[in-house]
């Protein structure tokens, strides 16, 4: 038996586990004004469950690289993966993305990354989804799951957008679906005769719509940071259990 | 910088470093006791790496810094970590 000495140890390759995959765009779709969904074939990716995201880098022609995470729409066991993603005004990779992105374009990912913010079809407890903006996105992801494995789970969506048209997967999501209740919510511009006036989501919008307290839903919040939290605020001010309310942040928008 | 994200924007660059998703791992907090997932934590990302804060008392947890040839993490605010299997 023989030790490593320090030399030989300071000279071994560098050890990486996660690793960047190769991925080659396969379709775009317009989703919204701003936001589109893309579908990516990515050999070696092996499947992701839902609510899960990947990392995307970029590299360009001068070798300056940028890193951006974004949620997974898509559930498989195979190495197709559908991204959705929204325009940043100031962003330094989604307008790349949304705007200028063809079929044939390769990308590089990193994933699926993230085990806590998921649902898998073996969870029982009933399940209210609430998202923001494109906070919708690993939540769709949920939905189709919970439809492709005709789980018996009830689901809710209470969906945020500002406007009809900002609406990511809208004709999906107005198709109705056996055990999926969805309740539309805008914060800016309502469609005409709509019976809530167009405005933020309210303590009131949750108690109305989402699953009560008293029933112990899994909830699900995802979209931009100060919507995340003032729902998680008011969902703990309505009686539902803080551990029972998983939440992921977009950041700013 | 944007606003803070939570310990799920860690998944990534903490696979770099090691074989099991610690976004899944719980961490007490030495400021206040509390014992959450990684993910609940919050996270401010800045352009050499990101401090990660308690959710409950703001206490930084853990800062990762990036350096062209390494990566540096401190863990002072932990008591412990404690990874699922």
């Amino acid at each position: 038996m023989s030790t490593l000495s320090e030399r030989e140890t300071r000279d071994a390759a560098p050890h990486r586990i996660g690793l960047w995959h190769a991925g080659v765009v396969v379709s775009t779709k317009t989703e919204s004004p701003t936001g589109r969904s893309i579908v990516l074939d990515v050999p070696g990716w092996g499947g992701n469950i839902a609510g899960q995201h990947a990392d995307l880098r970029l590299t360009a022609a001068d070798g300056y690289q940028a890193v951006r995470s974004y949620s997974i729409a898509s559930v498989s066991n195979g190495d197709r993966v559908e991204l959705a993603v929204d325009r940043l005004p100031t962003g330094e990779v989604s307008p790349y993305l949304v705007d200028e992105l063809r079929p044939g374009d390769q990308l590089e990912l990193r994933g699926p990354l993230g085990g806590w913010f998921v649902w898998t079809p073996s969870l029982p407890d009933a399940v209210q989804l609430i998202g923001g903006g494109s906070g919708i996105v690993p939540l769709m992801a949920m939905i189709r799951s919970h439809t492709a494995s005709g789980s018996d789970a009830p689901f809710r969506l209470l969906y945020s957008v500002r406007s009809p048209d900002d609406a990511f997967f809208r004709s999906e999501l107005d198709t109705p679906t056996p055990g999926l209740d969805v309740t539309w919510l805008y914060t800016r511009v309502a469609p005409e005769g709509w019976g809530r006036p167009p405005g933020r989501i309210t303590v009131d919008d949750l108690a109305g719509s989402a699953f009560a307290a008293s029933l112990s839903p899994a909830v699900f919040v995802c979209g931009p940071t100060g919507f995340v939290e003032s729902v998680a605020t008011a969902l703990v001010a309505l009686g539902h259990d803080p551990h029972k309310v998983k939440t992921e942040r977009f950041g700013g928008a | 910088m944007g606003e803070h994200v939570d310990g799920n924007s860690l998944a990534g660059p903490l696979s770099e470093l090691f074989a099991v998703d610690l976004t899944m791992a719980s961490a007490r907090c030495l400021g206040c006791g509390d014992v959450s997932e990684l993910a609940r934590a919050m996270v401010y990302p800045d352009p050499t790496g990101y401090v990660v804060r308690c959710s409950r008392c703001d206490d930084v947890l853990m800062v990762v810094v990036q350096e062209p040839d390494s990566v540096c993490i401190e863990l002072r605010g932990m008591a412990w970590l404690k990874v699922p299997r």
